[in-house]
This record gives C-alpha cells, structure tokens and sequence, in this order.
C-alpha cells in the first residue's frame, strides 16, 4: 500500500495530470500520443544516426561514400511528416472545439487576479453578485522563510477556496484588476489570462469532488510565485448548502457593519487583515521595505490623523503599488486594520476606529470637511 | 574590387597597431571577430552567474538566498544578457572572423561601421546591468516584458532598459547591413551563391530576419517609452489601449528572433560534420530552402506565445497549424544532417562532439516544441517548467553548443595552434552531463505543474529541481574548463597546419595557420573541392 | 564582383525604417484585426438603431450578464442598477450604472467595455454608452451613466449568455496631458 502510494506519487511527478475533467483527459490524449509521435521518430532518427556512428567510424576503417543529395528521399522525409502531422491536428482541432463550446452554463464565478491574490466573485441566476471574498496564501512566513517544517500543500493553500459544484457547468469570467494574471488549475486542464480592462472566459464540469490546486502562471511581478489557486469541488447538495449559508453570512456581515467592537476585538481582527492584505509589502513588523514599501511603524501616516489614515487605505495611492482598499475589503475589516496599525508595534495613537467611522468617511463626509 | 575598397586598404597599416588603440579603433573583421567573441563570452559568464543565484535559489523549498524581487531581477537580466549579449553577439562574431574568409573577401564590406556595432554593446550591457545597483533595482517583468507589468507598474529603472534594448538593436540592425553587404558584394569570382558555405548562406537569411524584426522591437520599446513618459496609451488600457497589442508586436519580433539564435547554429553543424564525416553535405539544396522555409514560417506563427491569451477559435487554429508546419523543413535539417554521417569515415573531435549532441538535443527541443505546437496541450505547458525546459534545449545544447563547436572547430585557424584535444573532450562531457542534469528533469516538473518564474515551489517539485540545481553547478562550472583550454591554445598550442582538419574544405582553410591579419587581399579562385555542391 | 556598398546599405536602411513603420502600423492594423474579429472582446463603436427595420426575435432570450469592476486601484465606487437581465435578440434595452467618487479631489474616470463570448461581439450593439467618453467627477459627487444596447437578432444560436464587462480605470493623468 505504502509502495504503491510512492509509485503513484513518483507518476504524479513525471507526468502531466489526466485530470477530473472530460477535457483534461482530453488533452492527456493527446500529449501522450504527440509524445509517443516523437518518442518514435527519435528511436529511428537516433537508431540510423547511433548505428552509423558506430559502424561508420574512421578508426574501424570505413571508407566515406561520395553521395550527398537524393530528391527521391528529401520528397520522402518531407511529405511523410506533413502526413504525420495531418493525422495529428485533427483530434487536436477536435478537442479544441470542444474547450471553445462556452454555452449552457448552470452558474458563474467572476474570477479576478490582483497582485498577489485571487478574488472570486459568485453571481446568481440572474448574475446579480451575491457575495465575493478573496483567496489568498494561507502558508506562514515562518514556514517559507525555513523557520517550521513546510506542510504537504506549503504554497498551494489559501485562506478561503473557491468552491463550486461537481458535475455542473460553470463559468469562469476572469480579467484582472492591474498587471496580467493567469488562472489555471491543472487538474481541470484550463488555463486562461486574466488581463486588465478585457474579459476572459473559460469553463468546467468536474466529476469527481475534492480539492485541487494550480497557482498563478503568468510573471505578475514580486510574489508571482505566491498566489495560488484552490478549488474545493462539492457534491451538488454540500454545495447547495454551503452557498445558502455564505449568503447568509453575506448578510450577517453587513448587520457587522452597524455594530461597535471593543479595542481588542478590532486588534484580533486588524491583525489578521493585516497579514493577509498588508504584510506583504509593508511586512508583519511594520517595517516595510523601504524605499519602494514604506514602514507603518511610527510612520507619520498611521500616527498622523485618523482621516489621511483612512484616505490612504480607502483610496490608495497613485502611480504605487498601495491599492485602494475601499474596494477590497468591508468597512469593518477597514476599520479593524486601521485600529490595529494605529496601536501595533509601538504606535501608540489610543484612538478607537469602528466601521461607523469608515462608512462615513467613505460616504464622503471626510472629503467635503477637506478644502 | 571597388576603387572604394582599394584605397581605404591603402592607408591602412599592414598589421596590427599595437596596444589598446588597436581594439578601440580597429576596422579588421578578425580583431572585431575576436572582441565580439570575447565580449559574448563576459556576458555568457555574467548571465552565467545570475542563472546560478536562481538555480541556488531553487535548491529547495522556501526561501534562503534571495528575497522574490531580486530574484525577478535575476530571472528577467538571466534572459536578456543571454539573448542579446551572449549568443547573439556570439553569432556575430563568428559571421565576423569566417564571412570574409569563406567568401574569399579581404574584409567585411564595412569596416568602421563594423567598429561601431561592437563598440556599442558594451554601453548597452553596461547600462543594463548598472540598473541591478540602482535604488527599486533592475528590470524585473521577465525577458517578454509585458505591459502593463513593464509599463505602469515597472521600475524606474526600465527607461534604462529600453534605451539598452535600442543600443542593442542599433548594433544587430548595423551588423545585419554589414553582414549581407559582404554576402552580396564581396565574394570571390566563382562563389556563387548556390556554392557559398551553409554557415555563409543561414547568416544570410538570419541577417534578413533580424532587419525585419529588430526596428519592430524598437518600435515596442519606443512605445512603451511614450507611455511610460509622455502619456500616450498603446499598451495602457485607461486611455483606450491593449495590453495584449504589446504581445502581439513582442512575439512578431520574439519569434523570429528565436530564430535568428539558431539559423547561424544550423550553419555551423553543416560545416563540421561533413569535415568529420569526410563525405560533403547531403543535400546542400534542401538545406538552403529548408532555412529559408524556417526565415519565412517564422512570421506567421508568433501568436502561438499567446494561446491563453483568449483569441478566436479560427486565429488559434491558424496559428496552431502554422506552427506545426516548422516541424517540416526542420526535420528535412535533421535527417540531411543524419543522412551526411551515413557511410562516412568519422572522427570524433570535439568540434564534431559538440555538433552531434546539438544535433541529438536540438531534436529534443524540437519535439518538445511540436507538443507545445498542438494548442488544446498548450494549455496545460503554457508557462510552466516544460516551456523552460524547451526552450533551454533549443537555445543551450542547440545555439550555445553550436557556438563552442565552431570555436573548437576554427580556433586553430583564427590562432595558429591546436586546442588541447584531451581537455576539450573533458569540457564537452562535462558540458553534455550538465546540460541534461539540469535541463531535463525540468520537463517533468513542468508537466507535474511547477509554473517558470517563480522563486519557490512546492513540495512536490523539490526533487527535480535539486537535481536540477546540481546540474546547473556542473555545467556553469565547466565553462571555466572551456575558457582554460582556449587560453592554454592560443598561449601554448601545439602549431596548427593551414587545412587543420583532414576532411575540412571550404576557402578559410586555403589560408595560413593563423589566418594572416590581412587575408584575400586579391580574390581566390574557388576550385570544385573548396566550393559546395 | 566586388560592388560598391552604397546601394545595398540605402535598401536595407530603408528595410529598416520601414519595418520600424511597420511596428507602429501595427497598432491599427490590430485594432481593425480587432473589430473585425471581435478579439479583445471589442464591440465596436456607436451603432444607429432603427426600431422600425430591426425585428425582434421573441422566440429567443438571452442573458445578457454585466460586471463592474474599478482597475488599477481606482477609488470610486462603481454598480450597475441590475447585474443581469433577459433580453430578445432584437430590442433595445437601457440600463443604469452609476459612479461615484469618493476621493477629495477632481477626477476623470474612463471605463473600458469588454465582451465575451468573443463569437458575440460582431452581435452585440450600443447605441449609447458612457464608454464612449470618459466621466469628470467633483469630490464626492456621484452620477448616473445610462447604457442602450442592443443583441443582434443575428446572434449565433449556440450562444445563450452574453458578458458584458466595465473596467473603469483612472484617466485623471491622461485627461491632464490632452
């Protein structure tokens, strides 16, 4: 049994994944084919070269033949690869068909890349957005940085995955929110870019629950190599459920909205924004990298007024990488993370941020006091 | 010859100037052979060194040695110092030193233009790898540089970069000028073109392709020069452009100029085996149109770089049919090659070494080339370590081996003495193993999902990537071998005779051992036996 | 046989000017590649709407999906009335979006239109889109941006959902420089 989970593991090393789609398999078929194609032409191409070079050697006494030009053999080893490849581009224009036959769906994800993490958005029947989250890395420093013992899926876990029906149609809508990302998940055999300002779409009918994993395959600048992509694939009434209960939660969180924390809920809270959407760049210690990431601790910004605190965050700011976060994430997490950089690593400010004062400032009471 | 060429040779000396004028103000295609030669081989050593802080970085899962932006640079400075300050200029230098030569020229047709497309690059390179010390560092959106990531969100530093990339181009675009003007107007009596050497007739093509393709490239980087700078939006969608409009223009330079790094390699194979083989290139004329086919086919498939780029099914379907068609006057290269060996008397000499195992590991870049042709599995190669390991194959065992060939193979004529035979065979086996070690576990983490450009992995990738990582030390390291065997022949060889090599033919070898500083300042005759055909 | 080179390098000198031509021309040439072929999910431009010729196909609806997303880091907030409505190849529909800004300071909004599926886009009319020109917001004012479109009849039948995507970005800098 142990053996045999090694082998199986090893041909999972050595080979590209059969997949849980009809279209992954598919497009198993036919790399195994084009391969064993090439496999066969090298063995005689290589057979004929290795056999002269052992037979046809100076030191063995040969004589060199004075041939060199024959049409009837360059007609030859022109036309049968052509017949070759012929043979070979038909089930490649098949399966290619087939991944183009975009219609028919029974639900859609808008699927958006940002640097570094992946935002899925889930649209109803009449593809009104319902709820949207982000899945980012999941995997600690401590454990990229060698500080713990890595985990079986180090770099290919996320916080939230995207979940979807098994054996259901569904259609992902991807574009990008500001460099070129792309969105593959092997096992389904898609991959597709996602690009700012165009939209892209592919889409999957996976039969087997599970989890399956791809990442980011386009360079999309620092921590390309940090932004995975998780799929949960649930039976049809798991999903079902699962979907009930996260509009609900949907729900729950905007009453969040109206409610008041106390300074260590929003510490515990703002810690954990902060790891997920911050550290990155400005670094779990608040140090940053300067020059290009700033340091937040005793920066004048996190200790300076609550307002261009909040400006920077909800707006961004231009021609940097700080994105404006107003569309990202929910004005308690907003309020959280601004609590927490106010009162972390030796910033000291005492005030209290709560998502009443994120939503007024962000209805636009803070701009009009500002001349 | 011209009355022009005549009196520029009347004032000129009969030998070398002494010192370090001789280099900074030479006309000679030897000497400027000689320092584009060198040139190339600094930059080999520089991307060299980058390739191996990846390499160290891939050792192992997480992160030890460099921090992911750095390692961006590396990756993005790896690709560029290796295409255009390694093997292009390589490429260049040996058209240099063997052009004139073969075609029985007394030098190229212009020589103080020559003296400036060398004396540019060190500028260029120089420049770009100043960027690396610069504050924000280097560039580091990958050798593709893809707006918007090398455009609104790039460093400071890629103005830099882009007035390198002009540099570098000004530079092929002369050399390419320099190199047909030769070609076309310098030969012999008798050296017609269906009788010039392979390695005359592929540069040939290849100095066409690169005027096609580098003011292309220039017209890109000027591009996103005025977006970067003077608000204009080609790439930038905000002002009503396309990002993958700037695929578009990279790929139909970027495919061609895949191209142009193996068209001069396919030129070099065709001299030495035939020399090693004793026995004349089969099939001289399909070669000639083979190359040809290749030049022009590589203009209609360059959006095969972008499958997943989301096009029409018919565009995809074009470009997929288009580019298995490669596989076609390629394989006619391979099998002419093959069919040369057949029923020869061979040697196996190091030059001859090194050009069987381009011709063996070439053929594996190519049908890992032909997958990633078919679209559908395209997908599931697009950007992974499958890609590296492709065209690692094609560029590393194919154009790099092909250029040690030829040093190997020219060296005793270009400095009068024999390399050390021994030596060099140690070089190339070392070379042969370290090249395979590192390259070709990297298709099966390809295939098993590991994405390129990434500076840490999973867990399941770790073992081919050390074992990759090893092979990397062994072959880098082993290009130290190559530099200690060329220094000890040019200092201590044993003396070359003018033909070198038994079975070699061709004008070059007609001359002495060493090729004098001035050579066919009256034009030879070109007999049957140095002529092909 | 030795030629003067004067001629040669005047030809290919003008190769090489040309092909940097080229490399610029290449930026209309794709533009038209992509309204012809719909590639990049490009629509095309204002489209004139007659009412009385045009007939509407009942038998049919199709979804037609809209999505909303700023770009780039761009601040204001951007929604549509609906998310996605049925619609008969044939009529003309209007539907709402708004735009607010949220910044204190003066802003030029662009949004940027994009179709799939790409075998759509030949199909998919508008007769009047806020895409057309970019938006100029004061601090903290909010407007409304009415879009009409129209699905051509001639839709292929394959097709049953239509996306419809605005990416708004930032266009303050670009508007500056005109």
């Amino acid at each position: 049994m142990g053996l045999g989970l090694a082998a199986a593991a090893r041909a999972d090393e050595l080979n590209m994944t059969p997949g849980v789609t009809q279209i992954s398999r598919s497009i198993y078929d036919l790399h195994m084919v084009i391969f064993w194609i090439c496999v066969a032409i090298g063995v005689v191409v290589f057979g004929v070269m290795f056999w002269s070079i052992f037979q046809h050697r100076k030191s063995r006494g040969a004589q060199a033949a004075s041939f060199h030009e024959s049409t009837r053999l360059e007609i030859a080893w022109t036309l049968i690869p052509i017949l070759i490849l012929i043979g070979m581009a038909f089930p490649a224009t098949q399966t290619l068909v087939a991944m183009y036959d975009t219609g028919g769906e029974d639900m859609a994800v808008e699927v958006r890349g940002y640097q570094w993490k992946w935002q899925y958005k889930y649209l109803d029947e009449d593809y009104n957005s319902t709820f949207s989250f982000f899945s980012n890395l999941a995997t600690s420093r401590d454990e990229i940085e060698n500080r713990v013992v890595k985990n079986d899926n180090y770099l290919l876990e996320v916080d939230e995955p995207l979940r979807i029906p098994a054996n259901r149609k569904v259609r992902f809508l991807i574009t990008s929110e500001d460099v070129i990302h792309a969105w593959w998940v092997p096992d389904f055999g898609i991959k597709r870019d996602a690009i700012p300002g165009m939209l892209n779409e592919l889409w999957t009918v996976v039969e087997t629950p599970g989890v399956y994993r791809g990442q980011c395959t386009e360079l999309c600048g620092m921590d390309h190599g940090f932004m995975p992509i998780v799929v949960e694939v649930m039976a049809e009434e798991d999903y079902d459920a699962w979907y009930a209960d996260r509009v609900r939660m949907e729900e729950a969180r905007h009453e969040a909205l109206s409610k008041t924390f106390t300074p260590a809920e929003l510490m515990e809270e703002g810690e954990r924004v902060y790891a997920t959407f911050c550290a990155s760049c400005h670094q779990a210690n608040g140090k940053g990298l300067p020059p290009v990431f700033p340091a937040l601790a005793g920066s004048p910004i996190a200790t300076g007024p609550l307002s261009d605190h909040l400006d920077i965050i909800v707006n961004g700011r231009a021609g940097t990488s700080m994105n404006a976060f107003g569309n990202q994430l929910d004005a308690a997490e907003i309020a959280a993370v601004t609590h927490y950089e106010r009162n972390a690593w030796g910033n000291d400010v005492g005030d209290v941020t709560q998502p009443i004062d994120v939503i007024e400032f962000m209805s636009g009471k803070e701009a009009e006091e500002t001349p | 010859m011209s009355e022009a060429v005549l009196t520029h040779h009347d004032d000129h000396h009969h030998g070398p100037a002494s010192g370090i004028t001789r280099w900074l103000f030479t006309t000679n295609h030897k000497d400027i052979g000689t320092l584009y030669l060198w040139f190339s081989f600094l930059m080999l050593l520089i991307g060299g060194a980058m390739a191996l802080v990846i390499r160290t970085e891939l050792f192992q899962p997480g992160l030890q040695f460099v921090e992911p932006a750095f390692f961006n640079q590396m990756t993005t400075n790896h690709g560029l110092i290796m295409v255009f300050g390694a093997i292009m200029p390589a490429f260049v230098g040996l058209a240099n030193w063997l052009l004139p030569m073969m075609v029985g020229a007394p030098d190229m047709a212009l020589p103080r233009m020559n003296n400036l497309s060398f004396w540019i690059l060190p500028f260029a390179f120089g420049m770009l790898i100043s960027t690396l010390f610069m504050e924000g560092g280097g560039p580091n959106f990958g050798w593709t540089f893809y707006a918007p990531l090398s455009t609104t969100y790039a460093p400071d530093t890629v103005t830099y970069f882009i007035f390198g990339v002009h540099l570098m181009g000004a530079s092929s675009i002369m050399g390419s000028i320099n190199i047909i003007a030769t070609i076309l107007n310098m030969r012999a009596p008798g050296m017609t073109l269906m009788k010039m050497p392979l390695f005359v007739w592929t540069w040939l093509i290849t100095a066409y392709l690169l005027l096609a393709v580098m003011p292309v490239l220039a017209g890109a980087v000027t591009m996103m020069l005025f977006d970067i700078h003077f608000g204009t939006s080609f790439f930038n969608a905000a002002g009503g452009g396309d990002p993958v409009l700037f695929q578009h223009i990279f790929w139909f330079f970027g495919h061609p100029e895949v191209y142009i790094m193996i068209l001069p390699a396919f030129g070099v194979v065709s001299q030495i085996i035939p020399t090693f083989a004793r026995k004349p290139l089969f099939g001289y004329d399909s070669m000639v149109y083979a190359t040809a086919s290749i030049a022009f086919l590589s203009f209609i498939v360059w959006a095969h770089h972008m499958f997943t780029v989301g096009m029409p099914l018919a565009g995809q379907l074009f470009f997929m049919y288009a580019t298995m068609l490669i596989a076609v006057p390629t394989g006619v290269k391979v099998f002419n090659w093959v069919s040369t060996m057949w029923r020869g008397s061979m040697t196996f000499e190091t030059p001859m070494l090194f050009a069987i195992a381009f011709v063996v590991l070439f053929t594996i870049g190519g049908f890992s080339g032909l997958m990633l042709a078919i679209a559908p599995a395209d997908y599931q190669y697009h950007d992974t370590y499958f890609v590296v390991a492709h065209f690692h194959y094609v560029l590393v065992p194919g154009a790099l081996f092909s250029i040690i060939a030829a040093v190997y193979y020219w060296l005793p004529k270009w400095c009068g003495r024999m390399y050390d035979e021994t030596l060099g065979k140690v070089h190339f086996w070392l070379s042969f193993i370290g090249v395979n070690v590192t390259f070709f576990p990297q298709h099966f983490s390809g295939l098993a999902g590991m994405p390129r450009r990434i500076p840490d992995y999973a867990l399941q990738f770790a073992d081919f990537n050390m074992v990759s990582s090893v092979g990397a030390f062994i072959f880098g390291f082993s290009q130290l071998v190559f530099l200690y065997v060329v220094i000890k022949a040019i200092r201590s060889g044993r003396p070359a005779t003018d033909r070198v090599w038994e079975g070699a033919h061709g004008l070059e070898w007609t001359l002495p051992s060493p090729a004098p500083y001035h050579s066919f300042t009256t034009p030879p005759t070109v007999t049957e036996a140095e002529a092909h055909s | 046989m030795h030629k003067s080179s004067k001629g040669i390098v005047w030809k290919l000198g003008l190769m090489v000017v040309g092909m940097f031509g080229f490399g610029f021309a290449l930026v209309p040439l794709y533009d038209l590649l992509c309204e012809v072929t719909g590639l990049g999910g490009r629509t095309g431009g204002p489209y004139a709407y007659d009412p009385a010729v045009v007939e509407v196909d009942r038998s049919r609806l199709v979804k037609v999906n809209l999505l909303t997303n700023t770009n780039d880091g761009m601040p204001w907030r951007f929604w549509s009335e609906v998310g996605g409505m049925r619609v008969h190849p044939g009529e003309a529909k209007d539907v709402k979006f708004y735009v607010k800004n949220t910044t204190d300071r003066r802003m030029v909004g662009q949004a940027v239109p994009s179709v799939v599926p790409i075998t759509a886009t030949d199909y998919f009319h508008k007769t009047e889109c806020f895409c057309f020109e970019s938006q100029v917001l004061e601090p903290g004012e909010e407007m409304e941006l009415p879009l009409r479109f129209i699905v051509d009849a001639g839709l292929p039948k394959n097709v049953q959902t239509i996306s419809l995507s605005y990416a708004l970005f930032d266009a303050t800098g670009f508007a500056a420089a005109e």
